[in-house]
C-alpha cells in the first residue's frame, strides 16, 4: 500500500519541477544573489549563486540528499561540524556516510549518549561562531534536549540583546512513522518547537527540497530544527541536482493546484495527501495541496491566498490531533478568512493516545480518513 | 564481608596515596574463594590519582577461567539445585532469543528487536536471587530480564508478537516488558530512562520499612543499563540521589563495550565505570560478566547490602553482545577477533563445564534441561501463533485513568464503541 507513494512521489515531483525552475528563476530575479531568509539577520551569509539549469542532476533517496546536503555543508564552511550519536561510521540511517573520512574527526564526531549535552554544546559552538549541526538519532530522544531547545537556543539572541547568537545551530532529527517504530521511535514533536519563539522548524516532503532546505537551515542565522521524514529515507526517490542549492525558507508552496478544497501538510504525511486528492479527483472534487515546508515562521500568505480561493481547508499530520500544529492553522485561518469558509477547518491527525505499536495502522491519519474528510467538508 | 571493608576504607579526602587502578586493595579484603579462577574481587576507594590511560582494551579484573582441580573436600560456590536452576535460566534466555531472531525473519514479530545473547550470565547471576517482591527496572534489551524475573516464556513471546496474552497484552512490544506481578517495572526504548524509576522504587521500600515501620520490608530493586547510558546526565543524578538516601537499589552496569556503533571506550572520558560509583559514596564493583558465578558472587553481597539498609551499589559488569545491537544492524563495525575472544567465553558453556567437572550433575542431566527448555520455547512460539490480535478497542483505553479521557467522540460516547470509528471507507 505504501510502496506506491514513492512513485507517486517521483511523478509529483517531476511535474512540480518545472513550476519550481519558473519560481526559483523569479526569486533570483527579484533578490539578485540568493541569500537565505532570516528574520533576524544580521548574521554574513555564505550565498550560493544557485543555477537550477545547470548541473546534473541524479536520482537518488532522501539520506543521500541529506548526506549531500551535509557534504556541501561542511566544504563550503571550514567551521561546521556534524555530531551526534553514532555519526562517524555514517548514522543509523546512512545519513552521514563519508563525512568523518572526508573532514576528519575533528569535525566530524560521535558524541555520548547524553541529547541535553549534545545540544548544549552545539549551541555553545554556535554562539562561538561555528556551524553546529547535531544529529540527535530519533525525534523521539529529542526531550532531553528540550530544555536546552527551548530555553538557551531560543532565547539566546534575545536576552543577550544580539551580543551572542546561536544561528549557527542545526539540529537534525528523523521523525514520524515508519511502520513498525512503536512509542519510541515514531513520535512527531514537531508541535511542541512550534510554541517557541526564536527557533524555526523546517520538514522536507523529498530529496530534493530536503537538499535545499537543509543548506538553507544550516546557513540561515537562526537556530533550526530540522525534521526528517524517516519513513522516506528510502523510500522517496528524486532527481537531486548534484551542485549547492538553497530552497527559500518560510515560504509555502502549492505542489498541486485546485479549486474545491485547500490542503495543508507537511513531510511524509503530503505523499498520503497526494494519494487522497487523486482519488478525490475521480469524484471530481478538484484538490489544492500547499506543502507548508516551514513550519515556524509559517507562510500564512500562500495558505491564505488558497483559502480564498477554494473555501475550505483541511490540514493533516501524523501528530496527535489536540494541540498539534493543525490547530494553529486552523486559528490563524479562522481569524483571516472566516467570512470566507464554507466549511470548517477540517483536521485528519494522529489520535489523542501514545503512538502505538500494533495500532498504527488505526492511530495514523490514512489516505481514506482523509478522503472522508475531504468529501464531508466539500458536502457540508 | 569485603563491602563493608571497602565502605570503611572509603574516604576520598584522606588518601593521598597515589593509587593506580592496578593495585589491588588493602588486604583486609581477602581474595574470595572464587572457584576456578585466580582473580581477586577489586573495590575502587580511591577516586583521585586515577592514572589510568585509555588503553585499547577494558582490563579486567578477573582473569580469564582458569580450571583449579576440584578437592576432595570440595569448596563449591553453588549446589547442585542452584547449578540447575542457573543453567536452565541461562539455557531459557539463549533459547528463547535465537527463537525470536527467527521469529523476526519470518516476519511474525515486527518492530526493534534487541537479543541478549551472551549477557545471560549477568541477568542470571542477579535475578535469580531476587525475591518476587524484588523490583528489576530494565532496558530495551530486556527480554531475558523478564524471563530471569519469571514472567512467563509464553507471555513475552506474545508481547513480542503483539498478541492480547502478552504481559502488556500487546501495547508496548519488545522493548517494553513490564509485569506487576513480577514487579518487573518495565523495558525502556529510551537510554537511562530507566533509572530514576529504579530510584523511586528503592526509595519506596526504604520509607515502607522505616516510616511505616513493615519491618519485614527488605525489598531490592536492580536497575540494569548499558554502557553508553553511564555518559548520560540522568544515571549521575540517581548514583547521587541513591547514596544520599541510602537507597536499597543496585546499579547494575551491562557493559559490552558498544552502544550500537559507538565503542565505550571512545566515548567515555574514563572508561572504567565502576570507578564512578565511590565518587558518589557508594562502593563500585567490577566483575566478569561472562561467568555467571562470579556475577553471583557480587550481585549477593550488593543485593544482601541493600537488604541490610547499607545503600546502593555500582557493579560493572564486562560482559559482550554476541549479536548485533538489534536485529536489523548488520553488526560491520565490530572486530570479528574481539567477537570470538568473548564467544570463547561464552557464560553458558563455562557453566556447563564447571557443572560437570564438579560433578554437581551429569551431561544427561543438563542435555535433559536443553531438550525441556526447547519444548517450553516453541510451546511459547505456538501459544502465541494462537493467541487473538488485540481489539481495536484497545487503541484507545488507558490513555488516562479514566477510560473516557480522550477517547470521547462528539455525541459523547467512548469514541471506540462508535461503529464509524474509522469512518466507512477507511481500511480497518
Amino acid at each position: 500500500m505504501f510502496r506506491v507513494k514513492y512513485v507517486f512521489l517521483q511523478f509529483v515531483c517531476l511535474l512540480q519541477e518545472k513550476k519550481e525552475r519558473e519560481r526559483e528563476m523569479a526569486l533570483r530575479n527579484i533578490m539578485g544573489k540568493r541569500v537565505g531568509i532570516g528574520l533576524m539577520g544580521s548574521r554574513a551569509l555564505s550565498t550560493a549563486t544557485c543555477d537550477v539549469e545547470s548541473g546534473s542532476a541524479k536520482s537518488i533517496n532522501l539520506y543521500s540528499a541529506i548526506n549531500q546536503a551535509l557534504h556541501v555543508a561542511l566544504e563550503t564552511d571550514p567551521r561546521a561540524f556534524v555530531f551526534g550519536e553514532d555519526v562517524s561510521f555514517g548514522g543509523v540511517f546512512r545519513c552521514t556516510t563519508g563525512l568523518a573520512d572526508r573532514f576528519g574527526k575533528a569535525r566530524v564526531f560521535n558524541t555520548p549518549l547524553c541529547e541535553q549535552g549534545i545540544v548544549g554544546f552545539g549551541i555553545g559552538l554556535a554562539a562561538m561562531g561555528n556551524r553546529a549541526i547535531a544529529e540527535i538519532q530519533f525525534a523521539d530522544y529529542i526531550y532531553p534536549a528540550f530544555d536546552q531547545i527551548v530555553n538557551e537556543a531560543a532565547k539566546f539572541r534575545y536576552r543577550s540583546g544580539n551580543q551572542f547568537n546561536c544561528g549557527g545551530l542545526t539540529i537534525r532529527a528523523p521523525y514520524g512513522a515508519v511502520g513498525h517504530g512503536g512509542h519510541y521511535h515514531s513520535q512527531s514533536p514537531e508541535a511542541f518547537f512550534c510554541h517557541v519563539p526564536g527557533i524555526k522548524v523546517v520538514i522536507p516532503r523529498s530529496p530534493r527540497q530536503a537538499k535545499g532546505l537543509l543548506l538553507s537551515c544550516i546557513r540561515d542565522p537562526n537556530p533550526v530544527v530540522f525534521f526528517e521524514p524517516k519513513w522516506l529515507y528510502r523510500l522517496a526517490v528524486e532527481e537531486v541536482p548534484e551542485h549547492d542549492y538553497m530552497l527559500p525558507l518560510s515560504e509555502a508552496e502549492v505542489i498541486r493546484q485546485g479549486s474545491d478544497i485547500t490542503l495543508v501538510g507537511w513531510g511524509a504525511q503530503l505523499s498520503i495527501m497526494e494519494q487522497a486528492c487523486i482519488e478525490a479527483e475521480k469524484d471530481g472534487i478538484s484538490c489544492e495541496l500547499i506543502d507548508l515546508k516551514t513550519l515556524i515562521p509559517w507562510d500564512k500568505e500562500t495558505v491564505e491566498a488558497s483559502v480564498r480561493k477554494t473555501g475550505r481547508v483541511l490540514i493533516s499530520h501524523e501528530a496527535p490531533v489536540t494541540g498539534g500544529f493543525g490547530a494553529e492553522i486552523s486559528a490563524s485561518i479562522v481569524e483571516c478568512c472566516f467570512l470566507r469558509l464554507e466549511a470548517p477547518v477540517a483536521r485528519v491527525c494522529g489520535l489523542d493516545t501514545p503512538f502505538p505499536l500494533v495500532f498504527e495502522p488505526f492511530y495514523m491519519p490514512t489516505k481514506n480518513k482523509i478522503l472522508d474528510a475531504i468529501k464531508a467538508t466539500v458536502n457540508y | 564481608m569485603a563491602f563493608s571493608a571497602a565502605t570503611a576504607n572509603f574516604n576520598p579526602l584522606n588518601t593521598p596515596s597515589l593509587r593506580s587502578h592496578d593495585n589491588h586493595l588493602v588486604t583486609s579484603v581477602s581474595p574470595s574463594p572464587f572457584f576456578g579462577s585466580t582473580a581477586k574481587l577489586r573495590l575502587s576507594s580511591s577516586p583521585k590519582f586515577n592514572v589510568h590511560r585509555r588503553s585499547g582494551s577494558v582490563v579486567a579484573v578477573s582473569e580469564a577461567v582458569k580450571e583449579k582441580k576440584p578437592k576432595s573436600t570440595p569448596n563449591l560456590l553453588i549446589t547442585k539445585e542452584e547449578g540447575l536452576e542457573l543453567y536452565e535460566d541461562m539455557v531459557l534466555g539463549r533459547a528463547f532469543e535465537d527463537m525470536c531472531a527467527q521469529m523476526y525473519y519470518r516476519g511474525k514479530m515486527f518492530g526493534f528487536v534487541h537479543l541478549y545473547n551472551g549477557q545471560e550470565a549477568v541477568s542470571t547471576g542477579f535475578i535469580k536471587l531476587l525475591k518476587q517482591q524484588d523490583s528489576v527496572v530494565s532496558t530495551y534489551r530486556d527480554h531475558v530480564h523478564a524471563l530471569s524475573k519469571g514472567v512467563p516464556a509464553r507471555a513475552v513471546m506474545s508481547e513480542l508478537f503483539g498478541k492480547t496474552t502478552g504481559c502488556c497484552r500487546g501495547q508496548g512490544g519488545s522493548m517494553h516488558m513490564f509485569s506487576r506481578e513480577h514487579n518487573l517495572l518495565g523495558g525502556f526504548a529510551f537510554i537511562g530512562e530507566g533509572i530514576p524509576v529504579a530510584t523511586g522504587a528503592a526509595f519506596t521500600s526504604k520509607y515502607k520499612r522505616e516510616v511505616l515501620k513493615e519491618v519485614d520490608c527488605d525489598h531490592v530493586t536492580l536497575a540494569f543499563f548499558g554502557d553508553g547510558t553511564c555518559n548520560n546526565g540522568q544515571f549521575y543524578e540517581c548514583l547521587n540521589m541513591a547514596a544520599l538516601w541510602k537507597l536499597p537499589i543496585v546499579f547494575v552496569v551491562e557493559n559490552n563495550l558498544w552502544a550500537i556503533g559507538m565503542s565505550h571506550l571512545r566515548s567515555t572520558s574514563d572508561p572504567q565505570i565502576y570507578k564512578k560509583g565511590p565518587a558518589f559514596g557508594m562502593p563500585g564493583v567490577h566483575v566478569d560478566g561472562m561467568d555467571v558465578l562470579k556475577v553471583r558472587e557480587v550481585a549477593k553481597e550488593a543485593i544482601s547490602r541493600a537488604r541490610r539498609g547499607e545503600g546502593p551499589t555500582l557493579v560493572e559488569c564486562e560482559t559482550y553482545r554476541f549479536r548485533g545491537h538489534s536485529l536489523a544492524d548488520p553488526d560491520e563495525l565490530r572486530d570479528p577477533a574481539e567477537k570470538s575472544r568473548y564467544t570463547a567465553r561464552d557464560p553458558i558453556t563455562a557453566l556447563k563445564k564447571y557443572i560437570i567437572e564438579s560433578n554437581l550433575a551429569s551431561e544427561a542431566e543438563l542435555k535433559a534441561i536443553d531438550k525441556k527448555i526447547d519444548e517450553v520455547v516453541e510451546d511459547a512460539v505456538e501459544f502465541a501463533d494462537e493467541s487473538p490480535v488485540p481489539p481495536r478497542s484497545q487503541l484507545l483505553e488507558n490513555v488516562f485513568a479514566d477510560p473516557k479521557g480522550f477517547g470521547i467522540g462528539p455525541d459523547g460516547r467512548y469514541r471506540c464503541e462508535d461503529p464509524k470509528f474509522t469512518q466507512g471507507t477507511a481500511h480497518v
